[in-house]
């Protein structure tokens, strides 16, 4: 909430009447109950009540080894889904011995440069069981590729396999800036995994279009919102030029929003993407299949609210953050740690962020009725509003010529520029209140056990890649990648050759490089400061 | 009147997460410096270039990533080799106190961590030009 000069108005900026009442919903309002079209009260009828959200902690750090503990780990102490965090090296398609990824090994997350690597990511998890969301975009298919490679030699049934490939590379191009190729062949290799997805793993999510990163990277809730949607239907519009049929592939589109710190703002959020969603398929695509028009979204506490200062606060920030999420009908959930200004989560501060959502999961009472504060003059008030700020970016991306053209003129970037630094402003003049940095100070820090990344993991790393090209077939490695390099000048889907790259222990590195010979890479042009 | 201020924000390394380096970069401009934004992905001797040609008196180099213990050593590294040790550097990012320490002894002029005003980040700059523009060697 930002106050000035006694004017209230959300974080966002949309202002606040100094009360709502009945008066401020629309003569023909009418809320239909969860489960029914437009569901802006939830995708199901009895939300969690017949399901609960999915407790998905995002993890990932040093070797694969070392990961894979944290994992089983977690899963004993009843998480239900795991979520792969991968080290900036393997974000952006480089092995671990690469010159660029000096220092940054397994710093971010969990290095994973060969089929080898994910091997031990994945010992003695049975993928065929549990499901598994990966963080990954540019090089989204080839990673993918080395996990379908993985589950085949547990010998699972692809067909059964559950799981979310964030793959999301329009996002990279506006916000978080993990791109390799430029936007056209990048969409080329989402549309080759939604493809191939819909035929062979029909119940793993192939993308995960994220509001989550557009957020950090500073943009209002309505950016997050809009942008995210739009990038939607830019997904929709290829997959349809391939000739994909609407409601076979949209009822596995899922979605990922952060859940920030404006309570009222976020939960409104959450409401309106589902009936915007809803409205787009029906309306703008035709869906006919229910399951193609129901928003289902992940979502993740804000890791830009968490603070450096006072850094035991960032567990209420993370509550109150969270239960905006479950209010907000969120089928999964990651709530951050309270140390994550300062590192990657330890494990105790990991913990905590895990109890917090079982305590608002068992002990809050608020998963018992789906969308609770539904009804609410403010919260209705508020999702109207940020549905017609979203149609408005619609039409000037549509005007743009979509989201492709309006990224190359730097158009969602700058806009989500000009919002952080309005934040940051607020904050330095105090109109923007955070606690323990601008105001309320103490006057020590409050030590807390933080983890480090020893440059060891490295070491590992570099080992097990100097194995792996000693033991492989030199022959294998090289024909794979020729015949990838030739389909990419098609336009073939590239999955069947990536498969077969990366069994033959083809390194993540080659693949990207191979792939780079046709693609090319992005530099983005316009920095809009 | 004095010349402005000549600011180069890089972003090195390969983390993508340029908020606080564009935030920075406004900052400084607002403040009234002339600033180079170098983009992202920039290395260590691209830095230092960008640094020469452009004669900047300041780098601001923002690392998120915890590769700041492999990045700065070699951008101070380079500056001593090519004897333009009167640029001064100064990090913002994730440091952990005890790196911020490290690197302060090695001869950066200021870390910034979470949560630093950017008005103390301005005054860090002006201050370290000062330096810069006192120092032997100094092209004016």
């Amino acid at each position: 909430m930002i106050r000035r000069n006694r004017e209230f108005a959300t974080s966002g900026g949309i202002p606040v009447a100094r009360f709502y009442g009945p008066e401020d919903l629309p003569p023909d309002f009418h809320l239909p109950p969860a489960g029914e079209f437009p569901y802006t009260r939830g995708i199901h009828r009895e939300m969690y009540r017949s399901r609960p959200w999915t407790i998905r902690q995002f993890s990932g750090f040093a070797t694969p080894e070392e990961t894979n503990r944290r994992y089983r780990y977690l899963l004993e102490q009843g998480q239900t889904g795991l979520s792969v965090a991968f080290d900036l090296p393997t974000l952006m398609g480089r092995d671990a011995d690469d010159p660029a990824a000096e220092g940054e090994v397994g710093k971010c997350g969990a290095a994973v440069s060969s089929l080898a690597d994910m091997e031990a990511l994945f010992e003695g998890i049975p993928l065929g069981s549990v499901s598994v969301s990966m963080t990954i975009n540019s090089p989204a298919a080839v990673i993918w590729a080395m996990y379908l490679a993985v589950a085949e030699k547990q010998g699972a049934n692809l067909a059964t396999l559950r799981g979310t490939l964030q793959n999301d590379i329009l996002k990279e191009y506006i916000a978080q800036k993990e791109y390799i190729f430029p936007p056209r062949p990048s969409m080329r290799l989402v549309t080759d995994v939604i493809q191939f997805a819909t035929r062979q793993t029909p119940l793993f999510n192939p993308i995960s279009i994220s509001g989550y990163h557009i957020r950090e990277a500073g943009s209002t809730a309505l950016e997050e919102l809009a942008f995210t949607l739009r990038d939607g239907i830019e997904y929709v519009d290829w997959a349809l030029e391939r000739g994909l049929g609407i409601d076979e592939f949209a009822p596995r589109l899922s979605f990922f929003f952060n859940a920030h710190n404006d309570f009222f703002e976020e939960i409104a959020k959450f409401r309106a993407a589902r009936r915007l969603w809803a409205t787009i398929m029906r309306n703008r695509f035709g869906a006919r299949d229910e399951r193609s028009l129901k928003l289902r979204f992940h979502a993740q506490t804000a890791g830009c609210s968490l603070t450096w200062q006072q850094p035991y606060n960032n567990v209420v920030r993370t509550a109150i953050q969270a239960l905006a999420a479950v209010l907000g009908g969120a089928q999964s959930l990651h709530t951050n740690s309270l140390d994550e200004a300062w590192a990657l989560p330890s494990e105790h501060a990991a913990t905590v962020a895990l109890r917090t959502q079982q305590v608002i999961l068992h002990e809050t009472g608020v998963a018992a009725e789906p969308d609770p504060v539904g009804g609410s003059w403010y919260l209705e008030h508020l999702s109207d509003e940020l549905e017609r700020g979203t149609h408005k970016y619609f039409e000037k991306i549509d005007e743009m010529g979509g989201m492709i053209s309006a990224i190359e003129r730097g158009y969602p970037q700058s806009e989500i520029a000009r919002s952080s630094y309005d934040y940051q402003r607020q904050v330095e003049s105090g109109d923007s209140v955070v606690v323990g940095v601008n105001r309320f100070h103490t006057r020590e820090q409050q030590p807390i056990d933080t983890l480090r990344i020893s440059e060891a993991a490295a070491e590992v790393q570099f080992a097990r890649l100097r194995r792996v090209r000693e033991e492989r077939s030199a022959e294998a490695v090289r024909g794979a990648l020729n015949r990838l390099r030739n389909a990419a000048e098609t336009r073939d889907n590239l999955m069947p050759f990536i498969l077969e790259a990366v069994k033959s222990y083809a390194t993540l590195g080659e693949v990207c490089e191979s792939l780079q010979q046709v693609f090319g890479v992005w530099q983005e042009r316009n920095l809009s400061l | 009147m004095n010349a402005p201020i000549r600011v180069l924000v890089a972003k090195p390394g390969l983390d993508g997460h340029d908020r606080g380096a564009k935030v920075i970069a406004r900052a400084l401009r607002d403040a009234g410096m002339e600033v180079i934004y170098t983009g992202l992905r920039q290395t260590p001797e691209m830095i230092v270039n960008a640094a020469l040609e452009e004669d900047v008196q300041v780098i601001g180099l923002s690392i998120l990533s915890g590769a700041h213990n492999a990045i700065v050593p070699r951008v101070l590294a380079l500056l001593r080799e090519k004897e333009m040790t009167d640029v001064k550097v100064i990090v913002g990012g994730i440091i952990p106190d005890e790196d911020a320490r490290e690197l302060l002894a090695q001869g950066v002029a200021a870390v910034f961590q979470p949560g630093a005003s950017l008005d103390a980040i301005v005054a860090s700059v002006q201050q370290a030009a000062g330096q810069a523009r006192m120092a032997p060697g100094q092209k004016t």
